[in-house]
C-alpha cells in the first residue's frame, strides 16, 4: 500500500468506534495532527490480533498533535505535543 | 526456528501472563491471563512446538537486558558526534553496531533532548518499551495513572518524578501505540567534561532514557 500522506500534512484521525483490537488511541480519535514521519509499512493489528495475516501491510505514520487540540482543559503551555503511531486506514485529509 | 517470543504476533514485547492490554494492570498473579498463558505455555511445550529448555533461555535472555545497554549508547553518543548522527537517524542500527544484540523486527527511535525541548516515553494502550536496550520495564511504567496522564498532563507527572521544566521547554510525549519503541537520549549534563565514556554511562540511569528525569554529573 502505498503512503498516501507525506511529512508536514495535517491529518484527522477518523472519529470511529469499531469493537475489536484497535491500536489508534481513543483520546485523539476526532482530532487533527500533523505528520511527523511516515514509518514504513506494517501488517494490520486489527487482523493480527486475531490470527489473520494482518496483509495488506498498511502505511503506519507517527502524528504530531498539539496538547491543547487533544485535551481543550490542557493547563500546560500551548507549545506541548503528544506524538502518536497511527496506521493510514485511521487517517483522513484535514 | 523463529523465536516465538519477539517474532510473528501482533505485539511483540509486553509481559506475557496477566499482561493483557485491557485487563486491569494490577491484578498479579493467579488471575485468569496467567493461567492462560500457562495453559499455553504447557500445550507448547507438550505438542513439541517449543522445548521447555527453549521457553527457560528465552526468559534468561529477557531478564539478562538492563539499561546498562541503552546507557551505553548514550554514552557513547555523548562523546561520538557521528555515532550520535547514525542514533538519530537509524535507532536500531546504531543499536546493533554497539551491543552486538538484535533489534528487528521492532524499530527503535530515538528522540533527542535539547534545550527548549523534553521528550517522554509512555505506551497508554499496554506496556510496550525498548526492552532490548533498556530491560523489562518499571512497575510504574505500567501502572494506569503513568499510562493516562502522561499523556493528559505530562508536567504534572514529570513534577512527581522531581522534574520541573519552564513554560518556555516544550514536553512532547511519544506513545508508543505500534511498532516503534522509543530511547530518550538525554542531554550532557554541565560538569561531566573530560569525563570518560564508561564514568559518562553510569550517570545514564533508566529513568533518564524514559524521559521522567535528566541525568546529573553527582548522580
Amino acid at each position: 500500500m502505498t503512503p498516501e500522506f507525506n511529512p508536514g500534512e495535517r491529518v484527522r484521525v477518523r472519529a470511529a468506534y469499531p469493537p475489536g483490537h484497535v491500536r489508534a488511541p481513543w483520546y485523539c480519535r476526532g482530532h487533527v495532527g500533523e505528520v511527523e514521519r511516515v514509518c514504513g509499512e506494517f501488517g494490520n493489528p486489527e487482523q493480527l490480533a486475531y490470527g489473520l495475516s494482518g496483509e495488506p501491510a498498511r502505511p503506519l505514520y507517527r502524528v504530531r498533535f498539539r496538547q491543547s487540540e487533544l485535551w481543550p482543559a490542557y493547563r500546560g503551555p500551548g507549545g506541548d505535543t503528544v506524538e502518536i503511531e497511527i496506521y493510514q486506514h485511521w487517517l483522513e485529509r484535514a | 526456528m523463529a523465536d516465538p517470543h519477539t517474532q510473528g504476533h501482533d505485539h511483540h514485547d509486553h509481559d506475557h501472563g496477566d499482561d493483557q492490554p485491557h485487563a486491569p494492570v494490577e491484578e498479579k498473579g493467579g488471575g485468569e491471563y496467567a493461567l492462560m498463558a500457562e495453559a499455553m505455555r504447557q500445550l507448547l511445550v507438550e505438542k513439541g512446538v517449543i522445548t521447555a529448555d527453549e521457553f527457560r533461555e528465552q526468559i534468561e535472555r529477557m531478564d539478562s537486558r538492563s539499561p546498562a545497554l541503552g546507557a551505553r549508547m548514550v554514552a557513547r553518543a555523548w562523546v561520538d558526534p557521528a555515532y550520535k548522527a547514525r542514533l538519530l537517524k537509524d535507532g536500531s542500527a546504531a543499536a546493533e553496531e554497539l551491543l552486538d544484540i538484535t533489534v528487528a523486527p521492532l524499530r527503535l527511535i530515538v528522540v533527542e533532548n535539547k534545550p527548549k525541548l523534553h521528550n517522554m516515553i509512555v505506551c497508554t494502550l499496554c506496556s510496550c518499551y525498548p526492552r532490548n536496550v533498556l530491560g523489562l520495564p518499571p512497575d510504574w511504567y505500567k501502572s494506569r495513572p503513568y499510562r493516562s496522564r502522561a499523556v493528559s498532563e505530562p508536567r504534572a507527572v514529570l513534577a512527581e518524578f522531581g522534574t520541573v521544566l519552564p513554560d518556555d521547554v516544550e514536553v512532547r510525549v511519544h506513545d508508543s501505540t505500534a511498532d516503534m519503541r522509543y530511547l530518550v537520549l538525554p542531554m550532557r549534563p554541565a560538569g561531566t567534561e573530560g569525563w570518560s565514556e564508561e564514568k559518562l554511562a553510569a550517570i545514564v540511569t533508566r529513568d533518564t532514557m524514559i524521559g521522567v528525569t535528566e541525568p546529573r554529573a553527582d548522580a
